[in-house]
């Protein structure tokens, strides 16, 4: 139990980590997120089973594809309606719509729409059998985590996403162009989403339902988390994914989604900026 | 030439002496005040009680779809952004069914006790939320139907996967007829002037400015309860109707196109105006009933419809309707 505890909140973390750096950075809250998750995952589907293009080599091509689409989605729809809270979300909840009951309408449904795992088989850890690739999915979540840190405090442009979080006018002043990093930031928020896809995506067959999951889920841990801190996140990944496999364990598997919610009302009545929010958080939501 | 006139737009007199003082005169500019209410009143009703059967129901979604997107806008009026309208929609139904099927209670006793019995609930299950605003209070409206549909297949409560079926209908389709159409105008007109009161302007300015708000002493946290009681029972009396309507309740009353058609109505018909959302529902409603070959492509359909409307024409129909009804355009020359 103490093994899957972990890997499912490393998968929590893995579908929040793109939400919420398009959130952290640019403030727009990205509903079509869950969408982007479900078109990479068919996405790479159809590249290797279509084009018989290599595992490997259609996995980094969605990841381009995803990021360039997310980025012209803010170029030619956020950025127009960029401030207007109530605006921005209705227009990525209706890119979001648009993908998934397309997607829905077209027929994606069924067992074989899945995608292979990068190493079959499995490893007894502490007593339980464990796929290699959940194994995987740990490992890539701490990488990326490591290269999200990197990145954004080495790098001319991360350290730019860093500075218009802080304070947009200012460093308009210093000559980064909000608009054009917001751009960046919203394409490698789904970028992150497609990684986040194809590595957990193996696991189970692509549904169109899952966009929806993997938005809530990703919402959940963010408001948990406190929105737009990354050490947030993992922390709240790991009480809700925690409290998620003790509830699959000894009540039913059923009322794991109800947990996330539970956890929403707690921190909201506790400490409503989340657990690692800030105080301009605080100011934002209260 | 063309090039040395200019277009010149000025408000119609009557305009000023009807928006706030109220000097009405004449017939005439009675008329004027009156045609544009008339019009639809009188029209949706020849509409509803002449067409044929199907085209009956299809009025009825109409209306239904109509309040959704009224309370919708509310809502938004009163700073809460809501993402689930299904939630409050589904509750009401929820709550008539049970109440017919396991306590075999009339329909004339469902209908208030759900409108007044959803909408309090509804706003009991918001009440830990309401202090969020913005984006947060959309991400939790958007969570909870989704959530309530997982805790109805999980626990199997109320019918489950199946739902309640075989609920008393109404009396008669004309009664149907008349009751929907009723509440609709009711609805519209009392939230309008509600909302134009001393008291209804409160609302406003929460969404305008809360802090503001709260630094004159004004408890918002209550009457922001109390917006939300009032656009979840107008949802809740629709849940309980439909429910009647169809005789059926169960899991698609929290699906998502009980929220996602009212918000795409609100965008066309223009946000913040409360009758724009009734021009929006009464267009998109009949159209989809054309478009009903296309099955789920529907929904793509409202989807494109949102993102254009909210990139492209932010101002909505009802906007610029009633900016071009209430100013004269004539040319004049330029010196």
């Amino acid at each position: 139990m103490l093994v899957y505890g972990l890997i499912n909140s490393t998968v929590l973390a893995l579908m929040a980590l793109g939400f919420n750096l398009t959130f952290g950075i640019s403030g727009v809250a990205n509903f079509a997120y869950g969408a982007i998750y479900v078109v990479a995952g068919f996405l790479t589907w159809s590249f290797i089973n279509q084009l018989c293009i290599p595992y490997f080599l259609s996995s980094a091509l969605t990841i381009i594809l995803i990021g360039i689409f997310g980025s012209l989605i803010y170029q030619f729809i956020i950025k127009r309606i960029r401030g207007l809270v109530i605006s921005e979300v209705i227009a990525t909840f209706g890119i979001s719509i648009i993908i998934l009951e397309f997607l829905r309408y077209v027929g994606f449904i069924g067992f074989k729409y899945s995608l292979p795992v990068f190493i079959d088989g499995s490893v007894e850890i502490l007593g339980s059998f464990v796929d290699i690739q959940r194994l995987f999915i740990i490992g890539f979540v701490i990488l990326l985590i490591a290269v999200l840190y990197l990145f954004t405090h080495y790098t001319k442009i991360g350290l730019a996403f860093r500075g218009i979080a802080q304070e947009e006018h200012t460093s308009l002043s210093l000559g980064i162009n909000p608009d054009r990093i917001a751009a960046w930031s919203m394409g490698m928020g789904c970028a992150l989403g497609a990684f986040a896809a194809i590595v957990i995506l193996p696991l189970g067959t692509i549904t169109v339902d899952s966009g929806y999951d993997v938005l809530i889920s990703a919402l959940s841990v963010c408001i948990v988390g406190g929105l737009g801190s990354t050490f947030g996140v993992i922390i709240a990944s790991f009480i809700i994914g925690y409290a998620q496999t003790i509830t699959a364990t000894y009540v039913s598997a059923h009322w794991t989604m109800i947990v996330s919610l539970v956890a929403i009302l707690i921190i909201l009545a506790l400490k409503p900026s989340g657990l690692l929010g800030h105080q301009k958080e605080l100011e934002e939501r209260v | 030439m063309k090039g040395n006139y200019r277009k010149e737009r000025i408000d119609r007199c009557i305009k000023a002496r009807s928006d706030d003082i109220y000097a009405v005169t004449s017939y005439r500019e009675m008329w004027y005040l009156l045609f544009p209410r008339l019009i639809p009143i009188v029209g949706i009703a020849l509409l509803a009680y002449f067409l044929p059967p199907y085209w009956k129901k299809v009025v009825i979604t109409t209306c239904i779809f109509a309040m959704l997107a009224v309370s919708w806008d509310f809502l938004s009026s009163c700073g809460m952004l809501s993402l689930g309208q299904a939630l409050f929609f589904g509750l009401g139904s929820y709550t008539a069914g049970s109440l017919n099927h396991y306590l075999h209670l009339p329909v004339y006793i469902t209908v208030p006790a759900a409108t007044v019995i959803g909408g309090f609930l509804s706003t009991m299950i918001l009440l830990p939320v309401i202090r969020l605003r913005g984006i947060y209070f959309a991400m939790v409206t958007l969570i909870l139907p989704l959530m309530l549909i997982r805790l109805i297949e999980a626990t199997k409560i109320l019918g489950g996967t199946e739902g309640i079926t075989g609920l008393s209908p109404f009396p008669n389709v004309w009664f149907e007829i008349t009751v929907i159409l009723a509440a609709m105008w009711v609805a519209l007109f009392g939230l309008r002037r509600f909302i134009s009161s001393d008291y209804g302007l409160i609302f406003v300015s929460i969404r305008d400015n809360d802090r503001a708000t709260m630094a004159s002493g004004i408890n918002i946290y209550s009457f922001k309860a109390q917006a939300l009681f009032i656009g979840s029972s107008i949802c809740a009396f629709c849940g309980a109707f439909m429910t009647h309507s169809y005789q059926f309740t169960g899991m698609p009353v929290f699906a998502m196109e009980f929220s996602i058609l009212p918000i795409a109505a609100a965008a066309i018909g223009g946000i913040g105006t409360l009758a724009g959302p009734l021009v929006g529902a009464s267009i998109l409603v009949p159209l989809s009933e054309v478009l009903r070959e296309f099955g789920t492509l529907r929904i793509v359909f409202y989807g494109f419809i949102l993102v254009i409307c909210v990139v492209a024409l932010p101002e909505g129909i009802f906007h610029y309707a009633s900016r071009k009804y209430n100013e004269m355009e004539r040319w004049v020359k330029v010196d």
